[in-house]
């Protein structure tokens, strides 16, 4: 029986073994032995933090070359070397990216319902969308927390997830996990390229800004004294921030919340605030830059569009060379802006910023007579924005326009600004009711004429900002609302000598929603000038554009002289030609234009990196957000906003073009940083009950 | 046919080989952490289980019986399913590497999963046919599969759940198993 069972296993054994034998000789497969040596390197740790199902899939996926050497979220540098070596790869140094929190609610939204029981967010988030008020905002339930496997996430004091930059690995459970999308990973690359969407925390002032400026973020950081920080958030946005800071009419103050309070928060005297510290500081905060592509780019036009363009390129690591026509960078900031409003020195400080990251430069070199986009694509240029800007001054459509002594406003702004000596006379009547007439008008004055300003509607209706009005009458600037010019009367040489025109009144509102107005029959009426300018509008000069026979034009244009592009992409008919600025939207704001300029450059960089294949996010935010514009806001006590400082006072005032308005002070700011309700979606901050009103309430 | 029925719903509820029968624990805790890596597993066991059950039948009727060695039942059994299991990898990478890839590091693991060895044990000791053998160890492998999967979708929510640091991971895991082990319980009176 022994002996019966010994042979039996032996042969059960040995049978087993001859079919395994014969098998691993027949069915061998050759498997690369650098799976174990990658496998060895790897710390082991099975997170599951590199997407793979464990260290041996991840070394699997190296092999094969699905994944790079820097795959594991865990390896040290040292093992990620030795990684490369063995694969024959080279380290490259990555953008760092962490888990980013974009919510300010917390604690501070307020509560749908309350729980019974079902304590994590994607349950809750299902379950009517969550407990709170704000449909996008953190639940503050903490199911990032629980998934960490890093532990370099908690909950902090405000209800909300706080990341531990020392820890974070980036693996991205946390994103995964959040089903609110309240938590994402970001390096700058991303962030350079991130749209406002209508998902992200998006205070009343962020969705109105053109530039997309994550305004509350950069307040806070002025309130916790961070001002380099402040800095920095513009920048990611916006790289002319000295110059929005004295120039930016401020559309995000037009929708603050705190206009239901009081008056709205000072945004642009902080903005201003930190971009006069970096500015009296001497020296540009560095600004990182993503590793050089080598890609190309040719910016045409030097204006805020096309400097927000090339600064945004070379941010994200390509070659940006912008040409300008005119003998100085800054476009209409330079030439259309006066001294007074901004010093052209400061402007140079700017640009010279921007220039510094290592943005080439041709000036003097015309579009369309030294380079066309042939021959930049001939050069090597591999895109081309184009922001040539709204130079052409509309006319009045007034019998006599053409005489000798009428200057279209934009004109008359230029060539102050290049120093020619422009003979003004005694009498200057400014026709017009938006910023460029007022700067016409106020430059007069300060040339020492007498100015008269004739708007065809009422003062109420002006277009431009009324510290402008305000700033023009204080300095002599006379008035005559609605009024319409006529006819140019001329002299015998052709030169204007008076302006005719007519009263009119105000009918039925027009498209505008403001009421049109209407001449008065027989009240002509003649007015004296040594010079009429004109500054009724602007509109784009195409003529570069069109070749020498003036008949074929590359590119779509419309009935405004605008260039027809993607109003998401920004790409013209022409592939790898974009636009953005004055010459797409026609005349707007300079952060219209540096928003254009940003989305541009968004553009430009998947045009080149992902041959022209540009994603553009399913929600995207394009108009106001209605359920966060709060008609009442309650909770908040009343505070005086700053006023801006002026710096020129009685006769130095007309007189010069010294700046006229200053920069807060530090107490100033940070009480006027104060003033900010911090606001979300839903959000915002209340004050906090003061205790002579708890105990009126307990009486 | 109705014989083959109450066969597989015995085997996949009332006699579930994980839940009622305790066998195949380390895997059915190991590998319950994530659904899809259940579903492979899950796969793997019934295909290695129908393999490894025909080929004992065959080792138990025509040699260790008509030689009177039924007592090495036990041995023979695990020499013959290790053997298998590392048959079928090569076979299957060699042959078809899209399935061995997706049982990746499953089948090595049932080389000592006593699921296996169970469902081969059993047959024997209720004397199937072949046919009702190989029935008998599909229904029990898809019955294994069936508790894998449902484990692991419990503890992938779980995961996200705020539950005692001491009581993570395993221990939890542990706990969720003997629930589904008294509700498996309920099917007792199904048949």
């Amino acid at each position: 029986m022994i002996t019966t069972s010994a042979l039996t296993l032996f042969g059960l054994g040995f049978g087993s073994a001859a079919i395994l034998s014969v098998a691993s000789k027949l069915l061998y497969v050759k498997e690369d032995p650098r799976i174990a040596q990658v496998e060895d390197l790897l710390p082991g740790a099975n997170c599951g933090g590199c997407g793979y199902p464990g260290c041996s899939g991840a070394a699997a996926a190296i092999v094969s070359g699905k994944a790079n050497a820097g795959v594991c979220v865990v390896a040290e540098t040292e093992a990620m070397v030795a990684i490369a070596a063995l694969m024959g790869q080279t380290i490259e140094e990555r953008e760092p990216e962490i888990a980013f929190r974009d919510c300010t609610g917390g604690t501070r939204a307020e509560e749908r319902f309350a729980y019974a029981g079902i304590m994590d967010c994607q349950a809750a988030a299902m379950l009517h969308g969550g407990s709170k008020s704000c449909p996008e905002g953190c639940l503050g339930l903490g199911t990032c927390v629980a998934v960490c496997p890093f532990d370099a996430i908690h909950m902090g004091p405000e209800g909300l997830p706080v990341v531990d930059p020392d820890e974070c690995r980036a693996c991205g459970k946390c994103a995964e996990a959040c089903p609110r999308g309240v938590i994402s990973i970001v390096g700058m690359t991303s962030r350079l390229l991130h749209l406002n969407e209508v998902t992200d925390c998006l205070a009343p002032c962020r969705q109105k800004c053109p530039g997309q400026i994550d305004i509350p973020r950069y307040i806070q950081q002025i309130k916790a004294g961070d001002y380099d920080g402040a800095v920095n958030t513009i920048k990611e946005r916006n790289p002319l921030l000295m110059v929005c800071g004295r120039v930016c009419p401020r559309p995000c103050e037009t929708v603050c919340r705190r206009n239901n309070v009081d008056s709205p928060v000072g945004i642009n005297m902080l903005k201003r605030f930190v971009a006069d510290r970096e500015l009296h500081g001497g020296t540009h905060l560095p600004v990182p830059c993503a590793k050089d592509t080598g890609r190309k780019v040719a910016v045409i036009g030097g204006g805020p569009a096309g400097l927000s363009c090339a600064y945004f390129l070379r941010r994200l690591g390509h070659s940006p060379t912008i040409f300008e026509a005119m003998p100085a960078l800054g476009g209409q900031l330079r030439y259309g802006i006066p001294e007074y409003r901004l010093p052209k020195a400061d402007l140079d400080w700017e640009i010279q910023g921007i220039l510094d990251l290592g943005v080439d430069v041709h000036l003097n070199k015309r579009f369309g007579k030294d380079y066309d986009i042939e021959s930049l694509k001939q050069d090597g240029f591999e895109a081309v924005f184009l922001g040539i800007g709204a130079w052409q001054a509309s006319g009045m459509y007034a019998e006599g326009e053409d005489l000798e002594g009428v200057w279209g406003g934009i004109e008359f702004l230029t060539a102050h600004a290049l120093g020619q000596s422009i003979d003004i006379g005694k009498k200057v009547i400014v026709v017009g009711g938006g910023n460029t007439a007022i700067d016409c008008a106020r430059t007069c004055v300060r040339l020492g004429a007498e100015v008269i300003m004739l708007y065809r509607r009422t003062r109420a209706e002006m277009p431009a900002n009324p510290e402008e009005i305000v700033g023009a009458e204080e300095e002599g600037v006379q008035f005559k609302f609605l009024a319409a010019p006529t006819r140019v009367v001329g002299d015998e040489n052709g030169r204007a000598t008076h302006l005719e025109y007519k009263m009119m009144e105000l009918g039925e509102p027009d498209a505008s929603g403001r009421r049109r107005p209407e001449p008065v029959e027989g009240s002509e009426t003649l007015m004296e000038a040594d010079l009429i300018i004109p500054a009724i509008g602007q509109k784009p000069d195409l003529t570069c554009l069109y070749d020498d026979d003036a008949e074929s034009c590359p590119v779509e244009t419309t009935r405004w002289q605008t260039i027809v592009a993607d109003p998401d992409t920004f790409q013209t008919i022409v592939p790898g030609v974009f636009t953005a600025g004055d010459v797409f939207t026609g005349p707007d704001l300079v952060i219209s234009a540096v928003g254009g300029g940003r989305k541009a450059a968004r553009s430009i960089h998947y045009h080149l990196q992902q041959d022209g294949d540009i994603p553009i996010p399913d929600t995207l935010q394009r108009d106001l957000i209605p359920y966060t514009m709060f008609k009442e806001v309650t909770g908040v006590r009343q505070s005086e906003r700053a006023q801006m400082p002026h710096l020129c006072h009685g006769d130095e005032r007309n007189c010069t073009f010294s700046e006229v308005e200053g920069a807060l002070s530090e107490t100033e700011a940070l009480a006027e940083a104060d003033r900010c309700l911090h606001c979300g979606l839903t959000c915002y901050d209340r004050d906090m009950e003061q205790p002579e009103e708890k105990e009126q309430q307990i009486l | 046919m109705q014989e083959y029925f109450l066969l597989f719903i015995a085997a996949i509820f009332v006699n579930n080989i994980v839940l009622a029968q305790y066998l195949g624990n380390c895997p059915f805790i190991g590998t319950s952490k994530n659904t899809g890596v259940a579903i492979g597993m899950g796969a793997a066991v019934v295909f290695v289980a129908v393999m490894a059950t025909a080929i004992t039948w065959l080792v138990q009727t025509y040699l260790l019986e008509p030689l009177g060695l039924g007592f090495l039942q036990t041995l023979a059994f695990i020499l013959v399913i290790a053997s298998l299991v590392q048959f079928v990898e090569m076979f299957l990478k060699k042959m078809v590497p899209p399935l061995y890839k997706s049982l990746g590091i499953f089948l090595p693991l049932i080389t000592t999963n006593c699921a296996v060895m169970g469902i081969a044990l059993i047959c024997q000791r209720k004397e199937f046919t072949l046919v009702k053998s190989v029935a008998f160890a599909a229904a029990s492998g898809v019955g294994f599969m069936i508790a894998l999967v449902v484990l692991a979708g419990i503890r992938e929510r779980l995961e996200i759940r705020r539950v005692p640091r001491a009581m993570r991971g395993t221990p939890v895991g542990l706990v969720m198993a003997g629930l589904m082990s008294l509700a498996f319980f309920a099917f007792k009176g199904m048949i």
